[in-house]
């Protein structure tokens, strides 16, 4: 009867997100038709693929403790950056590269003040978000970027019948999986965020860990960048509005702790898809847009919640995360 | 002695998730007397203390105060009821000051709901004068030592009119004139009729201070009696529930070659002048009271923290140790005193923390090898009798001498040539103690070396070889194991003696 318990229990605990993606996949089906539509379906999942490569990024800086709040402004000047050097040299492999380069550079610039300048990661980030944003609308005088051409085959074509932002995030979760599965780097990343002290203590080189964090959410977020500007057709500086937190919101429902630690691919992607799901049918049964804010940021604190309450390990909010971090210099 | 029970608990059972934390424990306090839990970690104590300050709920059983049943539902309600805990590992805000932290949660207001500092100031000074304290209201805690905090802590509880004061380890984290002076406090507040229930794993200090001891095993009352009726031996009899026959699995072994050798290492302010050598074969220790440097050197040694000059010569060859993993490549390793801080990752699993060391042993040929992993973990676990449900299993659900022992695992699959022990028996129950001793000894065998930073005197005089005594920041004494005794080593700490040749 005791093993009969601890095995529900870990059922419970495992798999709890991804019944809950199920059933909510049911009820949204049941009460509109129009949602299990391929048409619908395919919107979503393009939609979704670009919040959800962000997710994945926070994902990992979340595990290692860290945070991301650049991503949503730094994905707007990768992309804005990307789009011009399409315009400028018509080569999409050019275009991507740019993208990944302006991805990449200002999240070494984070590293740098976290990791070597041990800045808190929200005020660093939050630098980072009110800069990048400003970059990008000082490149395009505010203005957005439009008439170009093929660009918007990437965003918006299909091989076979699968969209290619899908394929890109597919690539992606699969990478991100084996990072944090397969890897050194992966362990250390956990290790770091479970206990620094403990794993400066045992050998891990922490600045590396962070560094490379920071390397690899540049390159989601410099992707992220291209297809989001692609799918709109336009290069749009003051695109991707708040979409870190739609990737943080996806992290945390998908049970990544906020103490560091924990988290996993599957666990985001369910909450990526929760929350897609979640907006397209309150869309689909025409939902108030306020009310839909509403709901959302009710979930996270629900999420959040249920964290701490299942892992029954401290409250560690945000800001409490920031003070334990902003005074760790010795 | 007044023979007026204060508190009594009844049949108190608690169950955690596979665990059945207590198992009717029945349990009485005495008025005016001190009471000590004994029992390895795990046994149950801190259950029950929790339970009595109404953080835990038991499943079943009743809590009596002057034979009066009671419901102690949370701590606030247990301070009414006169009972205060003194945690084993005390938070407290550095910036706060004397008088903030005794009035924490119960400052005195005026009419408005605005603190009244007036009152504050005035009661602080009074009930620092009666308990003959010397600090003023406005010190911050940062400027205090944990004895001091301690003290503070009771205070605290007197202010508040606590007639049940429970000590969680109140000895482990200060020095032993510190420990002087919390007996005489303890023996003081027993004086004005409270009772003190005291929980502590040094069991020579128990004997000092016990009016009556308690046994707990396994969640069980194994024993309850007055301390004439008991010794040391019996206690830990009763603990571990069978005979200890020697204390330290102490073995004579041949001692070779220089295999540390420290010249002349400083760290401006912290230690200076720090000239060792240690032998294959041998084991060291460090003497000394708390805030003598040894954990200081230790660290700069390991590559943890950093030193101004001096050298380090490994076999022979002068190394360069700038950080943890040069000091692990060649081959010395460091057990930190303070496991949570520096030793896991606690919501990761065993298998994690004990491989964590050594990462290119089971990733390699871009994967993990599980099963790899599995059998190096398996294998440590069970060579090193270290108790968990499985190897997934988070460590910090594991009891505290078995997540020491997975932190040794860790660096034991390195096979260290040098293996650094800070304070590694601290807060670990008797048979885990036991079983780190006898890993030092046959690490000894295999002719490597082992180096213990102990505070606990028998433990350096019952295992190491040779003994280095630190104080204030610099090695004050050397002595060899014929020559062992812990008045010459107190002498040595306490800097009334420093032998010649030392520096």
């Amino acid at each position: 009867m005791k093993i009969e318990n601890n095995f529900w229990n870990t059922v419970k605990k495992k798999y709890s997100i991804y019944l809950i993606l199920v059933a909510l996949f049911i009820v949204c089906s049941l009460a509109n038709p129009n949602f299990l539509s391929v048409n619908n379906l395919t919107n979503i999942s393009r939609q979704l693929s670009v919040t959800t490569i962000l997710a994945l990024g926070a994902t990992m800086l979340i595990i290692s403790g860290m945070l991301d709040l650049s991503s949503g402004s730094v994905l707007a000047l990768a992309g804005v950056f990307a789009v011009s050097a399409y315009k400028a040299t018509g080569s999409l492999l050019i275009a991507i590269t740019v993208g990944i380069l302006t991805g990449v550079i200002c999240n070494v610039i984070n590293a740098i003040m976290i990791s070597t300048f041990k800045a808190p990661p929200f005020i660093a980030t939050l630098a980072m978000l009110t800069v990048a944003r400003g970059v990008a609308l000082l490149f395009t005088k505010g203005q957005n970027i439009l008439q170009l051409g093929n660009f918007v085959e990437l965003g918006q074509g299909s091989i076979g019948i699968i969209p290619i932002p899908i394929i890109f995030l597919i690539v992606i979760a699969i990478f991100t999986w084996y990072l944090l599965n397969h890897t050194r780097f992966g362990r250390s990343l956990y290790a770091v965020g479970g206990n620094e002290e403990a794993s400066i203590a045992s050998g891990i080189n922490v600045h590396k860990v962070k560094y490379t964090a920071f390397i690899i959410n540049g390159l989601f977020v410099g992707i992220a960048g291209v297809l989001f500007m692609s799918r709109v057709n336009a290069g749009l500086p003051n695109g991707a509005i708040n979409y870190e937190f739609t990737a943080l919101t996806a992290a945390i429902i998908g049970g990544t702790s906020f103490s560091g630690g924990v988290g996993t691919v599957g666990g985001t992607l369910a909450g990526a898809f929760i929350v897609g799901f979640l907006d397209n049918i309150m869309n689909l049964t025409n939902v108030d847009s306020y009310m839909q804010q509403i709901v959302r940021g009710t979930i996270i604190a629900l999420a959040v919640i249920y964290d701490i309450r299942t892992r029954n390990r401290r409250a560690n909010s945000m800001l409490g995360r920031i003070e334990d971090k902003g005074v760790d210099g010795k | 002695m007044n023979e007026k029970i204060k508190l009594r608990v009844s049949q108190i059972e608690k169950l955690f998730p596979g665990v059945k934390a207590l198992d009717k424990i029945d349990f009485a306090v005495k008025k005016g007397s001190v009471h000590v839990l004994c029992g390895e970690n795990g046994a149950g104590k801190s259950t029950l203390m929790k339970i009595i300050n109404g953080i835990y709920q038991p499943d079943s059983g009743q809590i009596f105060i002057d034979e009066k049943p009671v419901k102690i539902n949370n701590p606030i309600q247990a301070r009414t009821l006169g009972i205060s805990m003194i945690f084993q590992e005390m938070s407290y805000v550095p910036e706060m000051t004397v008088e903030e932290n005794i009035f924490l949660g119960n400052l005195p207001v005026k009419r408005f709901g605005n603190v009244n500092w007036k009152e504050v100031r005035q009661r602080t000074k009074e009930l620092l004068l009666a308990e003959n304290l010397p600090y003023s209201p406005t010190t911050p805690l940062k400027d205090l030592t944990i004895s001091d905090i301690q003290m503070l802590e009771i205070i605290k509880a007197i202010s508040y009119k606590s007639d049940i004061i429970i000590m969680d380890e109140p000895t482990s984290a200060i020095t032993h004139k510190e420990v002087e002076k919390l007996f005489v406090k303890i023996r003081d507040l027993k004086a004005r009729g409270v009772s003190i229930i005291y929980i502590s794993h040094k069991l020579d200090e128990v004997f000092q201070i016990a009016d009556e001891i308690t046994v707990l095993r396994d969640g069980t009352v194994v024993e309850s009696h007055p301390k004439e009726e008991l010794d040391i031996e019996t206690v830990i009899a009763l603990m571990v529930g069978r005979k200890l026959t020697t204390k330290f699995p102490k073995e004579q072994i041949d001692i070779g070659e220089d295999m540390l050798k420290v010249e002349n290492l400083n760290c401006t302010n912290v230690f200076h002048n720090i000239n060792f050598h240690v032998r294959k074969g041998e084991i060291l220790g460090f003497a000394g009271l708390m805030g003598a440097g040894r954990t200081e050197v230790m660290r700069s040694l390991f590559g943890l923290d950093a030193k101004t000059s001096g050298v380090v010569k490994i076999d022979g060859q002068e190394v360069t140790i700038t950080n943890v993993r040069q000091s692990i490549e060649h081959g010395m390793v460091m057990l930190s005193e303070d496991r949570r801080r520096y030793g896991i990752i606690p919501m990761r699993s065993v298998k994690e923390n004990t491989t964590l060391s050594y990462l290119k042993r089971v990733f390699y040929g871009y994967r993990n090898h599980k099963k790899v992993e599995k059998k190096l973990v398996s294998d440590i676990l069970n060579k090193m009798r270290i108790k968990t449900p499985t190897i997934d299993t988070p460590i910090a659900t594991l009891s505290g001498g078995n997540q020491q022992k997975v932190v040794l695992a860790k660096w034991m699959i390195r096979n260290p040539d040098i293996l650094i022990l800070d304070e590694p028996t601290r807060g670990i129950d008797v048979g885990a103690k036991l079983e780190i001793y006898k890993l030092m000894t046959d690490l000894a065998k295999e002719g490597k070396v082992v180096i213990i930073v102990s505070s606990e005197l028998p433990e350096v005089i019952g295992m190491c070889d040779r003994i280095y005594v630190m104080a204030k920041g610099t090695i004050t004494g050397e002595i060899n194991r014929e020559d062992f005794s812990q008045e010459l080593i107190m002498r040595y700490a306490t800097g009334t003696l420093t032998s010649d040749g030392v520096n």
